[in-house]
């Protein structure tokens, strides 16, 4: 079970009160309606599922009910950080 | 006295039964050592050949003396005899056996082992084919170990969350004074040992410790430990699990000790721990054996024979012959010594045997052969004589005459395996140390460290100085103390030991595969010649070979037999063991009941129920209730005698033709403020907000970004900067977060703040013509004339004096007025209307009814009419879709993929059967042609189907491919009883299509 | 291949199991193959096997970075059912199950398929029409299955608990009598040996580190062991198919989730049957051995390291106790995680790729097991005419593209 610093709370918190968003930094696109089918699909489904470094979104669904970022090994499950949605992650490996 | 009891130890007489005979212990024994102290050979069979086997071990290890304990619904299978302390009036049984454990005819199929080697069931049983369930009933029959409970568990258990700085697992000596050292810092320590008494094997140690006996010194410490504020002890207390970021379980057995069922609270708890330092202080397991017959009944480890013998006075038989690798186990031999009774001989292994304890013991008389093995155990049902042979210096061969030796007890050693379980769960890889002969944990994957046996560190004086090291170090890693130990060393008395041989095969006169059986792995039946043959069929890897042999597979999970068959492996391979590698320990260390890990969560609160403000009232009428979500929805009202269908015939009736009420509290209530609140909600909603002006309402669907429709309600305006959004029952929780989701990771720049209300309202909805009517008597301040106060519009006001908004919309297709107050006044505004309303026979309804007559206006539940792949299009609900707005909502852009404009789509249509009367069943699939053969082309299916009492016939809702260019088609329904069921294609509104009826 | 029978093992017991034949042989890989299919466990020695048997491909290498078999088959809940709610999906899982009921016989290796019946329960109204609506729909597609009552339920299996003040009260089932289970270990056994004796080079403990490419073709694959050449890459990795996909440029709809698995110690048979539920959310059977095999749903987060949070661990024992009452006292032996490679319509992958020549099967999510030799059957087929078998056609990867994605999150919904 993982413990989590939710960088709004600024407090370690168990995984229970949070809920996994999926991959981060994915952008919606500015112009949906201008892009084909593929790209479109691209969007919507297909995921970098990283083996090592992630960069993930996790929603602090019963604390502060704010989305954050985090930096996470998918192998060892080591949260290397969190970070606020909007910000850049300091730790980047070579899948990401 | 009973006939193994050492005449020395005594204790108050506890009455206990085992297979149904009675006996007696003493205080302070484990049912292994009572039933020891009695002389009972046999207490199990083994799994797979029905062996008769006896007692080997002395705690977690002990693979054989499984047990049955009480009976009825507090039973319990699969306890071992070494782990259950005995309290008066236990009942317990051999799992295996029939007639008898001491009788057992499945023993005879034994005789035929041989026709049973690993992965027999692969090769056979497979013709003639339709008798592979006939087998494997017998198969199921002859396998399995205990009988599980058939009543409801009259038990309850608990758990605790903790935090802790350093939490130390095992509460032997390395345990012990980490956890002073711990302590004395002030870090919050929790200790947690599976025995009933900290000490491990210091309670079984003749060697003094700073000038005292051992177990003295042990209570000295404990003594010490407990006047801690900061130390948390907890015995009888077993660390299970070892998970991410220092997360531990620890199953506490509270009231085990004292009888099958508990009558003083619940029954075990489960300690959630994080911890930020970790010491594993968990000691090691003696290594057994493998020579022929080692699991007749009378082979038991050396240090089991003398945990019995010094902690418990007990002497498990008269004749004993020890048989060791190593100097460690000579202690038995003095230790048997002691009793009284006695040694026959002390075989060696080693050429030279030369430790201090060797001499201590061939100084006593004790005959000491070495160089030889001990090849051989003959007996029955007990050990009656050793063959022993001089072997090779590689331990490979034997190399000389057989010698016979009578004896009624062999206790072997063939070292120490550390217990490196909890490392293991972290995924550390146990690293195999030639010089000890053993796994040592692995390179730290947390915040732990291992001190003492479990690191491979044997001598007492070692592991005392490790652990105290290692409390030290974890308190200062949590912020605690300087890292060093400030407790003067400890003086003890010790033999210096000399190197043991590693052996983890006795060579017998035969080939392995020849020779009668010897055991690895005791509960499976896995011998060495079946993991050479596992191995000579091409099996390689250790995970094959555990795999193909069912190696460490036991509930004992192979804390004896693995590394012994590990070594089998890997000689046969002719690899070194590091080579071999090693297998994963999982959770749990040993076997932990399911009750402690459900804890609270079962039975009524397995989920919380959510009740409505109302909800007593409705209980006080009788109501049925339906499970919506965690919610408890009144499904319909019966009164006295009436069907379902009655009921419900009654409640629709009633709102169509005067006045009903609905309790819609439950509908998910989101409160949404902000400067660009309606620019938000027109890009998550499929239609636009933007002119929507206060007082006004809307109903709108949302998508998720697949296109596909996720839920829909009715959203008002209730301020410039202010909207109330409504969801369905089920889908509030995820709406919330679904919002939250768009607003933070992607327009962080729109202003927006989301409140979830839903409890805060209480919505009582009045439906039917006289809905006006009931309104006017309990509402003065709002004008409820049409003109004033439109078909979805909403008012402030005040209803039963109570402040209120009133929304005018409808689910019904009736004059509808949806009253909320605050949840607290729910209750009141609900009776006063249910007055008022007596006049016009007002009646509340339920979600049956309501389901009908929404369905008689073709208006869709979201998770019933649609199904996660329909578009608000397939829906026929196109005019909620704004095309040309501006930004390009949730889910818009999928619309045009070239799947979801394809013609021929399931699309929502009404179905009428051709026989009034009949209605089709919910989930029944849609055929254009009944008389085609299986299989059909199926072309949809029916989402909602009820009998309309107002229309006098049946109707239904369904998608059909291309649908709605289908009005007027006959379609079947082919259904389980043969029958196919004709039904017309119409329009999905059945009642009033111009919808006039809500708008007067 | 010498056969398995009784009287072999009778012949060999007279001669002390000293004569065995290998079950399979440990080949030094060749410089080229026509096909190499990646991942040794059910669904990829499947694939070897059928290639080999049906379309006489045995030119074939099956590269495993560990031991055969050691993935998600040897970490599955075993469970076997075809009783989907979309016809693509319906006639894929029973194709698969109709080869099960002759895998055995055909193999000439006893998988102990248990054909043991399998209950879907239903605990909410909408349950029921979901159950209605997917047996309706299997009967019309030839799939055996009934609904049937909670008394049924408790004759087939006695000691779930039918009350109707359970918190959440079964209120039905769905019944497919053909599902059930089968020894996990033995179907990648059996496949291995089969495909081994048609010629397969069955290659352990090389791992598959490159898909060298050349003109927009697979030429082969890099191995922690050299290169080795093919025409043909599958690959069938099932957790790892992203790091497979990712070594050849492309990215897939897939995501790996740690799914857990748990069982008990062995008691006496006491379940005869499989029950699963997606409301209250675990699934259970028990093993021959006497084992109750137990499960749920996946973790929330993306994992490769076979394991997941206890907190999964704790729901799904809930939801057991909640069943079975009875089974509380009984004692958790062994809990382990796999890698799931999960879909967005919880259906697979079974599909070539822009690149010529490499294919791909995954996405099987946490259903995988039953599906193993239907799977290798239809990838088999693609493989070999480099054109999606006739029920494959649906699962290619375009889906993800046109949208026309087959949902299958409520047959899925607790996983298998």
């Amino acid at each position: 079970m993982l413990l989590i610093y939710c960088p709004h709370c600024q407090e370690y918190r168990e995984e229970e009160e949070f809920s996994y968003g999926g991959e981060a930094h994915i952008m919606r696109p500015l112009a949906p309606d201008a892009l084909s089918d593929k790209d479109w699909g691209d969007y919507l489904f297909f995921r970098t599922n990283a083996r090592g470094i992630h960069h993930e979104m996790w929603y602090h669904a019963v604390g502060c009910r704010r989305y954050f970022n985090a930096t996470r090994d998918t192998v060892t499950y080591e949260i290397l950080e969190t970070y606020k949605t909007g910000t850049q992650p300091t730790i980047t490996g070579a899948n990401s | 006295m009973s006939q193994n009891r050492v005449a020395s130890h005594t204790g108050a007489a506890i009455d206990f039964t085992f297979n149904g005979k009675a006996y007696q212990g003493i205080a302070g024994d484990t049912l292994a050592s009572a039933l020891l102290a009695n002389g009972v050979d046999v207490v199990g069979r083994s799994f797979k050949y029905a062996r008769p086997r006896g007692i080997f071990g002395h705690g977690a290890e002990e693979p054989n003396a499984i047990v049955q304990l009480g009976s009825g619904a507090g039973t319990v299978p699969n306890l071992k005899a070494t782990q259950i302390e005995l309290y008066q009036g236990l009942q317990a049984s051999s799992v295996n056996g029939w007639p008898s454990v001491n009788f057992d005819l499945m023993g005879l199929i034994g005789a035929f082992g041989r026709l049973m080697p690993p992965g027999f069931y692969y090769k056979t049983f497979m013709y003639p084919k339709k008798l592979w369930m006939t087998y494997e009933h017998f198969i199921r029959k002859a396998a399995g170990l205990g009988a599980t409970p058939v009543e409801a568990d009259p038990d309850s258990y608990d758990k605790l969350n903790q935090h802790c700085d350093v939490l130390v697992a095992g509460a032997g000596p390395a345990g012990l004074v980490a956890a002073r050292e711990a302590a004395r810092t002030g870090a919050r320590v929790i200790i947690a040992d599976e025995q009933s008494q900290f000490g491990g094997s210091l309670l079984a140690s003749k060697q003094q410790v700073d000038g005292i006996a051992a177990p003295l010194w042990v209570a000295s410490l404990v003594a010490e430990l407990m006047a801690y504020s900061n130390v948390q002890m907890l015995p009888r207390s077993t660390v299970f699990g070892y998970y991410d970021h220092n997360f531990l379980t620890i199953l506490e057995r509270r009231t085990d000790h004292l009888g099958a069922v508990s009558t003083c609270g619940t029954r075990q708890r489960l300690h959630r721990v994080r911890a930020a330092q970790v010491v594993l202080a968990t000691g090691a397991f003696e290594r057994p054996l493998v020579f022929a017959h080692n699991d007749i009944p009378g082979v038991m480890l050396a240090s089991s024979v003398s945990t019995y013998v010094n902690r418990y006075g007990v002497a498990p038989g008269n004749k004993l012959v020890l048989f060791t690798t190593n100097d460690n186990a000579y202690q038995t031999a003095l230790d048997w010594q002691g009793t009284g009774r006695e040694v026959v001989a002390v075989i060696d292994s080693r050429r030279n045997p030369c430790g201090e304890i060797v001499a201590a013991v061939a100084a006593m008389g004790i005959e000491v052969i070495a160089g030889h093995g001990l090849i051989e155990a003959q007996g029955g049902k007990r050990v009656k004589r050793a063959l022993v042979a001089p072997i090779n210096e590689a331990g490979t061969q034997v190399t000389g005459a057989v010698r016979r030796l009578d004896c009624d007890l062999i206790a072997c050693s063939g070292g120490w395996s550390p217990a490196v379980h909890l490392s293991s769960h972290t995924g550390a890889k146990p690293q195999w140390d030639e010089n000890i002969v053993a796994f040592r944990p692995g390179n730290s994957k947390q915040q732990e460290r291992s001190a003492g046996a479990c690191r491979g560190t044997f001598d007492l004086q070692g592991c005392l100085s490790e652990g105290a090291s290692a409390g030290a170090d974890a308190a200062l890693l949590s912020g605690y103390g300087d890292g060093s130990p400030q407790f003067p060393q400890i003086a003890v008395e010790e033999y210096i030991e000399e190197p043991q041989q590693a052996l983890f095969l006795v060579p017998h006169t035969k080939p392995t595969s020849r020779a009668p059986s010897q055991f690895v792995d005791f509960q499976l039946d896995v011998s060495a010649s079946g993991i050479e043959l596992a191995v000579r069929e091409g099996f390689e890897s250790v995970e094959h070979i555990k795999r193909y042999t069912a190696l460490g597979f036991g509930t004992d999970q192979g804390k004896l037999g693995n590394i012994n068959g590990m070594a089998i492996l890997a000689n046969a391979l002719d690899q070194t063991i590091a080579e071999t590698g090693t297998t994963i320990f999982r959770p749990a260390y040993t076997p932990t009941t399911f009750g402690a890990i459900a804890g609270r969560d079962v039975n009524q609160l397995f989920d919380p129920e959510r009740y409505t403000a109302v909800h007593r009232w409705h209980v006080e009428q009788g109501a049925k209730f339906e499970d919506v979500g965690q919610w408890k929805r009144p499904w319909y009202f019966p009164q006295q005698g009436e069907t379902m269908q009655q009921a419900v015939d009654r409640e629709g009736l009633a709102v169509r033709n005067s006045l009903g009420i609905l309790d819609a509290s439950t509908l998910g209530k989101i409160d949404i403020q902000g400067p660009d609140v309606a620019e938000f909600i027109t890009r998550i909603y499929t239609n636009s907000y933007l002119k929507l002006a206060p007082g006004k309402c809307r109903y709108g669907v949302m998508l998720k970004e697949d296109g596909m429709i996720f839920d829909d309600g009715v959203c008002a305006c209730l301020g410039d900067n202010h909207y109330l959004m409504f969801t369905t029952t089920g889908g509030a929780a995820d709406v919330l977060a679904w919002l939250e989701l768009w607003q933070q990771t992607e327009w962080p720049e729109l202003q927006v703040y989301f409140t979830s209300v839903t409890d805060h309202w209480t919505t009582a909805t009045v439906s039917g013509p006289n809905a006006r009517r009931v309104m006017a008597k309990v509402c003065t301040d709002i004008d409820l004339s049409n003109e004033a106060f439109a078909f979805m519009d909403w008012r402030d006001g005040t209803v039963a004096g109570v402040k209120a908004r009133v929304f005018r919309i409808s689910f019904t297709g009736e004059l509808s007025y949806e009253v909320n107050v605050p949840a607290h006044y729910g209750r009141h505004i609900w009776e006063t209307l249910i007055a008022a309303g007596e006049e016009f026979n007002i009646t509340p309804y339920g979600t049956e009814t309501m389901h009908v007559l929404r369905a008689e206006k073709g208006f869709i539940i979201v998770g019933q009419d649609t199904d996660g792949s329909m578009t608000p299009a397939d829906m026929n609900m196109d005019w909620v879709v704004g095309k040309n707005k501006a930004f390009s909502f949730i889910g818009k852009r999928s619309l045009q993929r070239s799947d979801t404009v394809r013609a021929n789509r399931k699309q929502l249509v009404g179905l009428k059967t051709l026989n009034a009367k009949e209605v089709l069943p919910e989930g029944a699939q849609v055929v254009f042609d009944a008389e085609q053969k299986i299989p059909m082309a199926m072309q949809g299916h029916v989402t909602s189907s009820y009998f309309s009492a107002s229309l006098g016939h049946s109707i239904a809702l369904a998608v059909v491919k291309g649908g709605h260019d289908r009005l007027g088609q006959v379609v079947y329904c082919p259904l389980a009883d043969g029958r196919s069921i004709a039904a017309e294609i119409v329009s999905s509104v059945f009642y009033d299509p111009k919808g006039e009826r809500q708008h007067v | 291949m010498k056969k398995y029978s009784a009287f072999s093992l009778l012949k060999n017991a007279l001669s002390y199991h000293e004569n065995w034949q290998k079950v399979w042989r440990s080949p030094t890989p060749k410089q080229d193959y026509n096909v190499i299919v990646v991942g040794g466990g059910g669904h990829g020695l499947a694939t070897a096997y059928y290639l080999a048997k049906i379309h006489g491909i045995t030119n074939i290498a099956v590269i495993e970075k560990g031991y055969l078999g050691g993935g998600n088959t040897a970490r599955n809940t075993t469970i076997i059912r075809s009783n989907y709610l979309w016809d693509e999906a319906a006639q894929l899982y029973d194709l698969s199950l109709k080869l099960w009921e002759g895998l055995s016989q055909e193999l000439n290796y006893n998988v102990m398929f248990s054909q043991r019946g399998v209950l879907n329960l239903g605990h909410n109204l909408q349950d029921m029409r979901d159950i209605e609506r997917r047996v309706n729909a299997n009967r019309l597609n030839g799939i055996d299955g009934e609904v049937v009552t909670p008394q049924r339920i408790a004759e087939i299996a006695p000691l779930i608990n039918i009350s109707r003040n359970s918190r959440y009260p079964i209120l039905g089932a769905s019944w497919q009598p053909r599902g059930g289970t089968a020894r996990h270990d033995a179907v990648a056994w059996g496949y291995a040996r089969g495909a081994d004796a048609l010629g397969v080079d069955l290659i352990q403990q090389t791992e598959v580190t490159g898909i060298r490419r050349k003109d927009g073709a697979v030429v082969g694959v890099e191995t922690s062991n050299g290169f080795i050449g093919a025409r043909k890459v599958a690959c069938v990795t099932a957790g790892n198919s992203g790091v497979l996909a990712a070594m050849a440029g492309l990215r897939l709809p897939v995501e790996s989730r740690p799914l857990q698995a748990l069982v008990s110690e062995p008691v006496k048979p006491c379940l005869d049957t499989v029950v699963m539920s997606n409301a209250v959310h675990g699934y259970i059977s028990q093993s021959d051995k006497g084992d109750l095999v137990i499960g749920a749903g996946v973790d929330s987060y993306n994992g490769y390291g076979q394991r997941g949070s206890f907190n999964v661990v704790e729901h799904t024992i809930q939801a057991i106790c909640e069943l079975f009452p009875a089974f509380s006292r009984v004692r958790m032996n062994r809990q382990w995680g796999g890698v799931v490679d999960t879909c967005p319509d919880a259906c697979p992958i079974i599909s070539k790729t822009s690149v010529q020549g490499l294919y791909f099967n995954c996405g099987w999510g946490t259903g995988g097991f039953k599906a193993t030799p239907g799977s290798g059957y239809v990838f088999a087929d693609t493989v070999a005419n480099d054109h999606p078998h006739p029920l494959a056609a649906a699962f290619t990867v375009e889906r993800f593209d046109t949208g026309a994605l087959i949902d299958e999150h409520g047959a899925a919904g607790v996983a298998h």
